[in-house]
């Protein structure tokens, strides 16, 4: 029964989520991707730029896009797919709002705590190790295309991904306009021109 | 007393307005609850900012559970919740749908495959940014590398990342906290 699945798949994707929605991304594209195979890398890859360009918390778009797809790919029909949209964010957030419930005052009671803030700052040094695994998970023939294959879209790919990487990380330009502006690149490359 | 349409209009318009994820929605979150509504005092909000940060899950959400219930109990954090997310699902679900009829469009992909490294560069430049704010240096920079390198290499899933630093994390901290206290 795959929305029950995607429910349980999700609950333990929102348990987990530690450090931000790219954290969030990671996780799904591991357990989604990676390991149960509901999803393509490229699939993946368009759902996290619609993510990214689309009001709302990273994590939720990505959650509700994910559920969709997974459904209407595994051969349902479209009111499935909402359903699954719905099943995947609403399992994304269950677990960790009524932790926020229960924990909240303990916590602001407890931070100053040297055991909560060691663990915390551990915490986070691996998170940044999790988010760089999904970047480079990404990089794949599907998201880049293959040299072999198809060596202009690969150079382009490379280029495109060079301009985003320095523009996003020395000059912080936003993402939306990074997007946007690749998508029209794509577009006058591989539609126009070719 | 707050009423619930007022919290879920407030979270509505943060959750519909910002672009870019929960870290974005911050200054709006300041301006419209702290500033023009004067529910919270700025250094409350900062407190529940850390803590929205510390716990798993979505940031946002978080930041509406809490305030919501500080408000008005679970009632409010319903009602804040629902206010945050309603907009952005419903937006993604419609361009679900129509990206899935567009996907054999050639400009369509065209487009896509112009996104498509653009976005792993997104995920990868942030990373470096992070680094910073988590403190890496020489001494622990093995420990997300070796969370890198378990991931990618052997397919080992974030869940046991998470899990093994919180374990390290807390008993690191345990140990160097006793020894404090014995010297």
């Amino acid at each position: 029964m795959i929305f029950l699945r995607l429910f349980f798949t999700f609950l333990k994707i929102g348990v987990f989520s530690f450090g931000g929605g790219l954290a969030t991304i990671a996780l799904i594209q591991h357990d989604v991707v990676e390991e149960k195979g509901w999803l393509t890398t490229q699939e993946f890859t368009d759902i996290v730029a619609t993510s990214q360009i689309t009001p709302g918390p990273v994590g939720i778009n990505t959650a509700t896009y994910t559920g969709y797809t997974a459904v209407v790919n595994a051969g349902y029909p479209e009111w499935a797919g909402i359903l699954g949209a719905l099943t995947a964010s609403f399992a994304t957030i269950l677990l960790p709002v009524i932790l926020m419930l229960v924990v909240c005052n303990l916590l602001v009671k407890y931070r100053q705590n040297p055991v909560m803030a060691a663990t915390l700052s551990v915490l986070r040094m691996a998170v940044v190790g999790l988010i760089a695994a999904a970047a480079l998970l990404m990089v794949s023939a599907e998201t880049f295309g293959s040299y072999s294959t198809d060596s202009l879209q690969f150079f382009v790919s490379i280029a495109i991904f060079a301009v985003v990487f320095i523009a996003s990380f020395k000059f912080k330009t936003s993402p939306i306009l990074l997007i946007l502006l690749s998508g029209v690149a794509g577009l006058l490359v591989y539609g126009i021109f070719s | 007393m707050v009423r619930l349409h007022q919290l879920f209009w407030s979270f509505f318009k943060i959750g519909t307005f910002t672009i870019g994820g929960g870290y974005a929605m911050i200054p709006l979150m300041e301006k419209e609850l702290v500033d023009r509504r004067k529910w919270l005092e700025r250094e409350e909000f900062l407190d529940l900012m850390a803590v929205s940060q510390a716990l798993p899950g979505i940031f946002a959400v978080h930041m509406a559970t809490s305030i919501g219930y500080r408000l008005r109990g679970v009632r409010g954090t319903l009602a804040a919740i629902a206010g945050n997310i309603l907009m952005p699902i419903a937006i993604i679900l419609c361009l679900a749908i129509g990206f899935r009829q567009l996907r054999d469009n050639a400009l369509f992909e065209a487009v896509f495959k112009g996104i498509r490294p653009a976005v792993v560069a997104l995920i990868a430049a942030p990373v470096f940014n992070m680094a910073r704010t988590a403190r890496i240096s020489l001494r622990n920079c093995w420990i997300p590398i070796l969370a890198c390198l378990l991931i990618y290499l052997l397919g080992v899933s974030p869940v046991w990342i998470v899990l093994a630093a919180i374990l390290g994390g807390s008993l690191y901290g345990y140990l160097t906290n006793r020894k404090e206290a014995a010297s």
